[in-house]
């Protein structure tokens, strides 16, 4: 599923401007990530592709629709279809993680079975396998107030996995995660954009993550954004300027000793 | 660097004290609260006199199979009660719920109709609870005459009321983000609901509906007044009959009950956990 955004601004309910004049387009099946300093508007940016925020100004159109002209029937059924990795996993503590990952498919279930489910799992190989994917199939019965916050967010991941959807976005989905750990996870969102050839968005903390697997990088900067390249022309100074006001750049390590980071020679913000 | 940072809440905060108490006295002093009364000697003696009435309970065998004859029913009675009043409140409290609303994402187009809707559900609950129980049986015993019906169905609507005002302020005030996500992605509003706001909720609802029918069972004195029976009228009768044995073994199951209606909600809340 593919989206275009044109000249989108959007001011929080605090008065806080998030983001300005966004343009943004983006070919279904296309990878892109989203780099840039905490603050910077990425959460936001994806808040808004996934048509769960509205922007006051300029124009969304997700797989050639409007989703905010669209009657809430529609609107429902278009939002089943993207799936959003959430940073912070939004999964209540006392939920088993077998429910926890059927629920991505409360959008295209009828409520009978999502009730029906919530006394016996409906779907446990559906949610074993994509936890198995995330090295998790031995957790699947249990409860996720007993997880590491590093599991949690894999729960969560497993659930959009589960969703299946055609646009699949992640906010900073390997926060909590080890750098060997968040290699892997980053690796499997991509493998898996690629086999079911959905658009992959994704907002990453580390710039070596990003440029290492993704084709296309967007630096994001005050609410705009400051470059759309392909990963491969994305120069160091493009990446002091975006990162100017932290003083260096967030890298996550390479996991392999010969696969040096993309840019060895500045200060990284958080070390491995 | 001069002083050190100042408080910005500091001021109003003392300034909403302040006015707290000042309200607070006229009102304390407008309910006539003279608490030194407790303690002046002829009050004493005529509270010991009163109380010394009620020593020692009756536990003859014909009233106590009176007693768990009215046990019974006055349990019948607030379990129906709750009963009806959780039907009432169930749907009532979730159009409460704000963050269940599918039309606040965005926000989206509709969201007046909304907030219209939960205005009219937070009316509907407010005349359920503002009329007193007590009002409503006398209103229904014109319908269906002297007996549990009026009083159950008073309880019922009352309580309803409560309940529902209740549920959806326990719904609103836990985490909203999963719910939040869930609807993000489509799901429907009670999917949304049962994945992502009873698992934090359940506890709290349940304690709160077993604490309404402990209310219940002891307003079942209420039902004296409509004939319906059970704990009330039988107390009633003795507190007529200034038979202070009989009322103190009443007072006595009352406390039985209420305390098992703890134990009832430990044990749920328990469950729950």
């Amino acid at each position: 599923m593919g989206f275009t955004l044109e000249g989108v601004g959007l001011i929080h309910a605090n008065g806080f401007r998030a983001l300005r004049g966004v343009d943004l387009q983006v070919a279904p099946g296309e990878r892109l990530a989203l780099i840039g300093a905490s603050g910077a508007g990425k959460t936001t940016l994806l808040r808004v592709i996934a048509a769960s925020l509205r922007p006051g100004e300029g124009r969304v159109r997700l797989l050639d629709g409007e989703p905010w002209a669209c009657s809430p029937g529609n609107l429902r059924r278009l939002r089943a279809r993207i799936g959003l990795v959430h940073q912070s996993p939004p999964i209540p503590p006392r939920q088993r993680v077998v429910t926890a990952v059927l629920a991505g498919r409360l959008g295209q279930w009828p409520l009978w079975k999502s009730l029906a489910s919530l006394v016996l799992p409906a779907d446990p190989q559906g949610a074993q396998a994509e936890l198995a994917r995330l090295d998790l199939a031995d957790r699947l019965y249990e409860r996720c107030d007993r997880l590491s916050g590093g599991q949690l967010q894999r729960v969560a991941l497993a659930r959009v996995l589960y969703q299946k959807p055609d646009l699949l976005l992640a906010d900073e989905p390997v926060s909590a995660m080890d750098p060997a750990l968040s290699e892997l996870t980053v690796a499997l969102l991509n493998e898996e954009a690629v086999r079911r050839g959905v658009t992959l968005v994704a907002s990453l903390h580390a710039v070596d993550l990003a440029l290492r697997h993704f084709p296309r990088v967007v630096g994001v900067k005050d609410g705009a954004i400051l470059f759309d390249l392909p990963a491969a022309s994305v120069t160091e100074a493009l990446l002091r300027e975006l990162y100017a006001a932290e003083g260096g750049l967030p890298l996550a390590g390479s996991v392999a000793p010969d696969e040096a980071p993309t840019t060895p020679d500045l200060p990284p913000l958080r070390c491995a | 660097m001069s002083a050190s940072p100042r408080d910005p809440a500091a001021l109003p905060r003392l300034g909403w004290t302040l006015a707290a108490l000042v309200l607070l006295w006229p009102l304390l002093q407008l309910a006539e609260f003279k608490p030194a009364a407790l303690f002046e000697a002829g009050n004493l003696n005529a509270m010991g006199h009163f109380v010394a009435g009620f020593l020692p309970p009756e536990t003859a065998p014909d009233f106590l199979a009176l007693l768990g004859k009215a046990t019974v029913e006055t349990l019948a009675m607030a379990t129906a009660g709750i009963a009806l009043a959780v039907l009432l409140a169930v749907p009532l409290g979730l159009i409460l719920t704000r963050s269940l609303s599918i039309a606040r994402l965005g926000p989206g187009r509709g969201g007046w109709q909304g907030t219209l809707i939960r205005a009219l559900a937070r009316g509907v609950l407010a005349v359920l609870r503002g009329v007193p129980e007590l009002v409503w049986a006398l209103l229904f015993v014109r319908v269906f005459g002297l007996g549990a019906a009026a009083g159950v169905l008073a309880l019922g609507i009352t309580y309803g009321g409560m309940l529902g005002k209740v549920y959806g302020e326990i719904l609103e005030s836990g985490d909203a983000r999963p719910v939040r996500t869930l609807l993000e992605a489509g799901s429907g509003r009670l999917a949304a609901l049962c994945y992502g706001l009873l698992p934090n909720a359940a506890r709290e609802l349940v304690s709160y509906t077993v604490y309404r029918w402990e209310c219940a069972v002891r307003a079942s004195v209420v039902m004296g007044f409509v004939g319906a029976g059970g704990l009330g009228q039988l107390m009633d009768q003795s507190m007529k009959m200034l038979n202070g044995g009989e009322a103190a073994s009443i007072l006595a199951t009352f406390l039985v009950l209420v305390l098992a209606a703890d134990a009832l909600s430990e044990l749920l809340r328990r469950r729950l956990a």
